[in-house]
């Protein structure tokens, strides 16, 4: 394989492909964390932060190292998607600002201020993933501004956010226990539902939106080959259900098993995605190949990602196993 | 207002708001391993006081810092596309070495730092520490490359008005990074010099008789008192660079409009660019020859050279350049007085004794590296214009085609949310050294053996 006009596009697709899912995975449920946090108590909140603390700024790097590879791969693509969703990743961008900066206000202001930026880390956690449920349900309409589409938009916004909400509450069966893993079992089973629907809506939509998706779907032979895709989503689905009904068990066996469900989930549906759009970038406007940057510039980026990028995942795994176990105690101290 | 000027208006805004808190963390994250590694090889307790407080401003910093960040790496889409499209190329590979070897070292590493000193082993605690101060120089290092190229670009060559790089050493290295990569580490070193003093010196005057406390005075008016000459030597040096190659903007900050020998330095005046010419000038003979090109006949470029003849004005902004340039250096000055009578009087006196006055001039100064480095960046960034990149691109062209009641909306929010965001850090950095100042451990709202001691405070 030589490294050239055709073989890099695809690869820094990938590699942004890559970036949005872990993103959309590993936020995910830093959000979802956040958007619980009006149903749970203060201690449980001290709790559900702590779960999360050690983790949400890597998490949210994720994001820039996605939005950073539509920048410098496919940089007209960049400016078409991003010009065209204008208000929502405004929406987006400060209800991150107000989600990262309530983390570290909330422990260090004057105590009477905790409720307020409790309320702030809900409200920033609400605003991004509205925002990018938003975006998505824009992008599979073809980033194109009609009413039927906005509301489309509305309806993955939502879906989004629910999804999130499940995959954080997931996040909290695994890294709590006693009273909080009960209440986050129960919030589970209520956000189960917009895991399925968001689903389910991205994936019923998709086809009908381009004949050219369609075929890719429903010509023979495809359908065979993929139905495993829709049917293994449906049979998750079904066992999350199933495990949540006898969650937690005794000796806290299976909590993995929603986060690690939620997880796959969330794959299924991305490579699901993915299959339907390429090779476009835009949807039916603009490919990859006509939107990518010079080889000479990709190769240079591509160089230093095989570098770092095991890195990179290299002390991520050291600081997942640092803070492995159940969340608690929390501190800057160290000895005292 | 038109798209472009509020375009204009929200990256400023943006970004100025985004410097502060890197200004901030990219010094404070090597003072805190300097704390860190003297409380490892000491044991004393005042040096591990000192890491607990500052972790915590460099925390909240930290966070600042990187939701700014990404406000930034959106915008460069949604309002200046013709950016990326134009010079993608050489701007992109940098953006993308930024991301992936300093961000991902940084915010990782930060979880372990704060969080992980009781999980991990000593040295791991204290090269995390490293990580995060070395991850945030990094990406220092990359973005004032991409911005030095944006001045003093070269290693490229124009394809159908695209630019392509031709050689990565040339662009990495070219002439306008080292000066302004040391520029600005100074910056931050002294910025956080200031603040560590400032808010010990807060501490001092509401009554701490801590001894970590008059141990951070001391650090914080030391290191001042250090790094300020260095600052000024280069700041002289990446003067005499911009003048090589950004002639414009050395005009505009010595508000001379004719090029010629024996030209004054200006300590005051109201520059006129509709009448080409300054009011109510107090100016030093021959200072500006004598700075620029040491000698009183000196010839120092002036704006009319950057007027085409059909009156194109090709030379930035003056006032905003020429009071920019005013505002740092005389903030640099009253660093140099403060922190020099500073060093005098700890060694005449000693900390302990050091004059009410004193200490209060000193808590006034906390904030003084912002002021400082805001100002210096306006005379870089305004002084490039009309240019984005330097002769490639115009800002004019590289903006986007967007509603511009949508860019005044987004502008509106962004201010109001700065603002709110700027009163409660400052708050909260003086509300944090109350709360030390009065001896009591943050811990102290919870019950002493709670299972959670205040996460992530």
């Amino acid at each position: 394989m030589t490294l050239d006009a055709t073989t890099l596009p695809v690869i820094f697709a990938a590699l942004m492909g890559l970036s949005i899912l872990l993103y959309v995975i590993l936020d995910g449920f830093d959000l979802g964390v956040g958007l619980l946090f009006p149903l749970a108590t203060p201690e449980e909140r001290d709790r559900m932060i702590a779960s999360i603390g050690p983790f949400w700024d890597a998490n949210e790097t994720w994001l820039v190292l996605a939005i950073g590879i539509l920048l410098v791969a496919f940089p007209t693509a960049h400016g078409t998607i991003l010009t065209a969703l204008y208000l929502p990743v405004a929406v987006m961008l400060v209800g991150l600002i107000l989600r990262g900066v309530a983390f570290e206000f909330r422990a260090k202001a004057p105590l009477a201020h905790k409720q307020s930026w409790d309320r702030a880390f809900f409200c920033g956690s609400l605003m991004t993933s509205g925002a990018q449920g938003f975006m998505l349900g824009m992008y599979v309409m073809g980033l194109d501004w009609t009413l039927f589409h906005v509301a489309f938009a509305a309806l993955t916004a939502g879906a989004l956010t629910v999804a999130y909400s499940f995959i954080g509450a997931a996040w909290l069966i695994l890294k709590t226990d006693e009273a909080l893993q009960i209440k986050a079992v129960a919030w589970a089973r209520g956000g189960i539902w917009g895991m399925a629907l968001g689903l389910g809506a991205v994936s019923l939509a998709t086809p009908f939106v381009s004949t050219r998706i369609f075929e890719r779907w429903f010509s023979f032979p495809e359908v065979v080959l993929l139905a495993p895709l829709p049917l293994m989503s449906v049979a998750l689905i079904v066992l999350l259900w199933l495990s949540l009904r006898h969650l937690p068990s005794k000796g806290d066996h299976f909590a993995w098993f929603p986060f690690a469900g939620a997880t796959t989930l969330m794959v299924l549906g991305f490579f699901g995605m993915g299959y339907s759009f390429y090779p476009f970038i835009v949807p039916e406007q603009l490919t990859i190949y006509e939107a990518a940057s010079s080889p000479e510039s990709l190769k240079i980026i591509l160089v230093g990602a095989l570098f770092v990028l095991p890195m990179i995942i290299g002390y991520t795994v050291l600081s997942y196993t640092v803070f492995r176990g159940k969340a608690t105690n929390l501190s800057y101290d160290w000895d005292r | 207002m038109d798209t472009f000027l509020l375009s204009r208006i929200q990256f400023a805004a943006n970004i100025s708001f985004h410097i502060l808190f890197p200004t901030i963390t990219i010094a404070l994250g090597w003072v805190l391993l300097v704390f860190r590694y003297r409380y490892a090889r000491t044991g004393l307790a005042k040096w591990m006081e000192a890491y607990m407080f500052w972790v915590k401003v460099f925390a909240l910093s930290f966070a600042l810092g990187v939701v700014s960040g990404i406000t930034m790496s959106f915008q460069f889409g949604t309002n200046w596309p013709g950016f990326m499209e134009a010079v993608g190329n050489v701007a992109g590979p940098l953006l993308a070495y930024e991301i992936m070897t300093a961000f991902f070292l940084e915010a990782v590493f930060l979880g372990i730092m704060l969080f992980g000193a009781r999980r991990v082993p000593p040295w791991l605690h204290i090269l995390a520490t490293f990580l995060v101060a070395f991850g945030t120089t990094m990406s220092a290092f990359w973005i004032l490359v991409l911005n030095s190229w944006m001045h003093t670009p070269q290693g490229y060559e124009l394809r159908d008005g695209i630019v392509h790089a031709t050689d990565w050493f040339a662009i990495i290295f070219n002439p306008s990074m080292p000066y302004r990569l040391g520029h600005m580490l100074l910056a931050s070193g002294l910025t956080v010099a200031f603040l560590i003093a400032g808010i010990a010196a807060f501490r001092r005057l509401i009554g701490d008789r801590e001894e970590s406390t008059l141990t951070q005075l001391r650090f914080g008016l030391i290191l001042g008192a250090m790094l300020i000459p260095a600052q000024i030597l280069m700041g002289d040096l990446h003067g005499l660079n911009t003048l090589d190659h950004q002639p414009a903007k050395v005009a505009a900050m010595e508000g001379n409009w004719e090029t010629g020998p024996n030209v004054p330095l200006l300590l005051f005046a109201i520059p006129d660019e509709a009448a080409r010419t300054n009011h109510a000038e107090i100016a030093i003979p021959s200072g500006a020859s004598l700075i620029l090109k040491h000698s009183a006949d000196g010839v120092v470029p002036g704006l009319n050279d950057f007027v085409a003849e059909d009156g194109t004005v090709m030379h930035p902004p003056v006032a905003p350049v020429f009071w920019g340039f005013r505002v740092m250096v005389g903030t640099g000055m009253a660093m140099l007085a403060l922190s020099w009578a500073g060093a005098l009087l700890l060694w005449r006196r000693g900390a302990d004794a050091l004059p009410r006055p004193f200490l209060f001039a000193t808590t006034g100064m906390a904030f003084s590296g912002w002021l400082a480095t805001l100002a210096g960046w306006y005379v870089t960034e305004i002084g490039r214009q009309p240019w984005l990149v330097t002769g490639v691109l115009t800002t004019e062209a590289a903006v986007g085609d967007v509603a511009a009641p949508m860019v005044m909306a987004t502008l509106m929010t962004y201010l109001a949310v700065y603002l709110a965001l700027m009163i409660a850090y400052i708050g909260v950095i003086f509300h944090l050294a109350k709360r030390a100042a009065a001896g009591k451990r943050p811990t102290r709202e919870e019950p002493r053996d709670a299972p959670i001691p205040v996460p992530a405070e």
